[in-house]
């Protein structure tokens, strides 16, 4: 570094004064790790006395009573991995469908308007997709949609029962509403980041647009787009109000899309301000603790992915 | 000499910006003709616009005409997919498909053409190779990434993925500009060959290579075509000044 | 030469009706929420609003006057503790970066970032709330401090980045010291671009419910201290939407309003901020 050797090695003070100043941003950015070890310690912490009481129960038991101190959170994870893999699922070509609409179909003029408006949606707030989908969303659920399954789906397995409105059902949608602007403004980078060489390729074999499509972007963009799924999987799964608000929040496993569900997150936001016990506290802490391992290790992998297709220039805006 | 291809009147502008002014040139078939030029002389946006590549830019406007055996290919009936079928282009990087192994980037062109039985397509694959003279570089690991080639090796694989599409014209923009020597003498001996079955448009900075591989060469200058004749009359005794100041290095 | 195969051109043109088909469906849903939020927080929106605190159950009009003053008060607070933190991390991070300490810090914030905001109201409850003996504001700050620090953190580091090496040098070379450069220099360059990273941040923090859900916990009257539980604007929309009554809804929706539209200006501030710097 050259700084030390440009500043006056005669004033004392200036010497210290730039030690001080090092000393200070050194201990700021240490206490983001900090915060992090803290953070995963305080959890494991809290957590420790249901994993002592219920070991591998916890994960696999459908008992969830705080009155009788028994507690089984596979309702929740259930709740939490489907309504967030059907979300996905729905989610994923509706969002690369846009994605590829931006970059490669809308004169760009469309796509200069399109593109940063869903960047905006991605910014709404997740209780105002909450309000939207328990005051509107559900209500047209129970009222239209689901009699409508009923009466012409109702011998499936996924249609049956009363309509509710707030279900499993609702839940999914409004996770899928939530995460397409995520999904499709990253894989939207994605796709910019392919070198335009090879969309030439394509073009000069004589491809139409969607066999340059097939040949040239899917195959460079794949393991980012992918990795924009895994974010979006990552988001579905963590999502706390939204989900709150319409799934109904009843612990059971049934397949029906019209019965309500209750996710992780859900049971943490309804219970964990009032529990009655420390049992109780502690098992909502490991329901967190499993929630945080599982959005770590899709974090994780999802950052992985996006930056081996952009060389990490979109990994900090998404 | 029956023209393969000709341009009539070729006007290009990108914007406000008028690249390629009024010209007029005739290729003869199953010959290679160079166009040279100092940077930005408009000789690759030329090169572009003769299988419709700037379609894909939205501030470019092409006029004029481009005949292929006597067809505009700019009329407003003609697909540029089916245009740039008949016409390949190799690039000035090589840009094979990094996802694809050495086998699926030969075939991909052809493939476009709809189901092709096994068989034929290790027959394409092979003879296109062979043309390219990497079949023997490369037989042992045709399903290892194209990536792992060098880029010599890449670009050949390049001009074989176009020669697989069986095209009638081959346009290349500087081909050689990003390889070693030893690679670029072999796309040039390689270009030698294609002309027998290919009519070849290359794009060079490089007056060494356009007197060692053309048949005719265009000399353009700032958008205009200063002067087009056989390869040898043009190094030896150019008919403009301009032209004469360029090859002998005296500009550009 | 005019055609070519069939089939090739009707899977083209298939597909790209398919893709303008998902273009629309994207932005459909989005479209409705727009609408229904502008529509239904337009309808409900008075002086009332800004100025009032909730009506009891039953009495209809009241404001969140509370829940408006409450999220600004925590947001500031938030902003005293996290914007240092961040932006001075990422000073480091782009002076001495190159080390494992400073990967380590950097895969640290991308981690935080990515950690639903319900585990982190959850932490802030076990550290705070707990010992404090009692739900309060400066946990809820604290909270919303913990989402802040990662995205300011990297979006600044990113701006620094962009600064050129030559300015600095420039500057040691004229005897300023370093800790001078960094702020002077350095940060002043980068401002247009922190600024982005800042509003983005505020903005983000601004619509945070989960983390305020056990720590800031709400309050239907006034709160005054730091040290006790505060009303917030996403804390009343959730409640309200969520309560049975007429008149509540109508407020969460005036309320869906102002924060939408909060959020819009301060993301277009930062866009007009992130442009002017290219």
């Amino acid at each position: 570094m050259s700084d030390m050797d440009s500043a006056p090695l005669t004033d004392r003070r200036m010497i210290k004064g730039d030690a001080i100043f090092k000393g200070v941003i050194l201990a700021l950015a240490g206490s983001i790790l900090l915060i992090l070890l803290i953070m995963m310690f305080e959890m494991v912490k809290e957590s420790l006395p249901a994993i002592k009481k219920f070991g591998g129960r916890f994960l696999l038991g459908r008992e969830w009573d705080a009155v009788q101190g028994e507690f089984g959170a596979l309702d929740f994870l259930y709740g939490s991995v489907v309504s967030a893999v059907l979300a996905i699922l729905l989610a994923t070509p509706l969002s690369v469908g846009a994605a590829l609409f931006i970059t490669d179909i809308a004169p760009r003029k469309v796509g200069n308007v399109i593109a940063p408006i869903i960047e905006l949606l991605a910014a709404i707030p997740s209780v105002i997709y909450g309000l939207w989908g328990v005051l509107v969303m559900a209500p047209w659920l129970q009222q239209s949609v689901q009699p409508w399954l009923i009466e012409h789906f109702g011998f499936l397995p996924f249609f049956q029962g009363a309509p509710y409105g707030v279900s499993m059902m609702a839940a999914v949608f409004i996770l899928m509403i939530m995460i397409i602007p995520i999904i499709t403004s990253i894989t939207k980078e994605v796709l910019l980041a392919v070198p335009v060489s090879q969309k030439e390729a394509a073009y000069a074999l004589g491809a139409t647009r969607w066999e340059m499509v097939r040949m040239a972007l899917i195959p460079y963009a794949r393991s980012g787009v992918l990795g924009a799924v895994i974010l979006g999987l990552g988001r579905a799964i963590g999502e706390t109000m939204a989900v709150t608000m319409v799934i109904g929040n009843t612990p059971q496993i049934s397949l029906s899309l019209l019965a309500p569900a209750y996710t992780m997150p859900s049971v943490i936001a309804n219970e964990f301000a009032e529990t009655t016990s420390k049992l109780h506290a502690s098992a909502l802490m490991e329901v967190g603790l499993i929630l945080l391992v599982v959005t770590l290790i899709i974090n994780i992998m999802a950052r992985l992915l996006i930056w081996s297709v952009t060389r990490g220039d979109t990994g900090a805006r998404a | 000499m029956n023209s393969k291809l000709k341009l009539e009147k070729l006007n290009i502008h990108f914007g406000a910006t008028h690249a390629v002014k009024d010209v007029s040139l005739e290729f003869p078939a199953n010959t290679v003709t160079a166009i040279i030029g100092p940077s930005g002389c408009g000789k690759s946006t030329v090169l572009r616009s003769i299988n419709r590549m700037h379609d894909l830019t939205p501030s470019a406007r092409v006029t004029g005409r481009i005949l292929l055996d006597e067809a505009d290919i700019y009329d407003r009936k003609v697909d540029p997919v089916a245009v740039r079928r008949r016409i390949g282009m190799v690039f000035q990087k090589a840009n094979p498909f990094p996802a694809m192994s050495i086998y699926d980037n030969v075939i991909s062109g052809y493939k476009l053409n709809g189901r092709v039985k096994k068989a034929e397509m290790d027959e394409i694959v092979e003879s296109s190779l062979r043309r390219v003279a990497l079949w023997d570089e490369v037989k042992e690991r045709l399903k290892s990434s194209a990536m792992a080639l060098s880029g010599g090796q890449q670009q050949r694989l390049c001009i074989a993925r176009t020669v697989a599409v069986q095209p009638e014209v081959i346009l290349m923009d500087e081909p050689c500009s990003a390889l070693d020597p030893i690679a670029t003498l072999k796309i040039e001996e390689l270009i030698a060959e294609l002309k027998e079955q290919y009519t070849v448009v290359i794009v060079t900075h490089n007056m060494q290579q356009a007197a060692r591989v053309s048949d005719c060469t265009a000399f353009l200058y700032l958008g205009e075509l200063i002067e087009f004749d056989v390869t040898k009359k043009i190094f030896t005794n150019p008919t403009k000044s301009q032209t004469e100041d360029y090859i002998t290095g005296r500009f550009g | 030469m005019s055609t070519y195969d069939f089939r090739r051109r009707l899977v083209n043109n298939l597909m790209t009706i398919l893709l303008v088909g998902a273009a629309l469906a994207v932005m459909a849903p989005l479209g409705i929420i727009f609408f229904h939020i502008l529509k239904m927080g337009a309808g409900s929106l008075s002086l009332d609003f800004f100025t009032q605190i909730p009506k009891p159950t039953g009495e209809s009009g009241g404001g969140m006057a509370n829940g408006l003053a409450g999220s600004a008060i925590m947001i500031a607070l938030a902003s005293c503790f996290g914007l240092p933190v961040g932006i001075l991390g990422a000073v480091y991070l782009n002076e001495f970066g190159n080390n494992r300490f400073a990967t380590a810090v950097r895969f640290s914030a991308d981690v935080l970032a990515g950690i639903p905001s319900i585990i982190t109201g959850m932490v802030a409850y076990t550290l705070l709330v707990v010992p404090m003996k009692g739900f309060s504001a400066l946990a809820g700050a604290v909270a919303l401090a913990l989402i802040m620090i990662p995205i300011v953190l990297r979006t600044t580091e990113e701006q620094l980045k962009m600064v050129p090496g030559t300015l600095r040098e420039a500057s040691l070379a004229l005897g300023v010291p370093f800790w001078r450069t960094s702020l002077k220099v350095t940060l002043v360059s980068a401002r247009a671009g922190i600024t982005t990273g800042i509003l983005l941040s505020i903005a983000r923090i601004s619509g945070e419910t989960a983390p305020l859900l056990f720590t800031a916990l709400g309050n239907q009257f006034w709160s005054k201290k730091l040290n006790e539980p505060m009303a917030a604007i996403p804390l009343q929309i959730f409640n309200f939407a969520i309560a049975p009554y007429d008149d509540w809804h109508r407020l969460a929706w005036a309320g869906a309003l102002v924060l939408v539209v909060i959020m819009f200006t301060l993301n277009l501030t930062a866009r007009y901020f992130g442009r002017s710097r290219q």
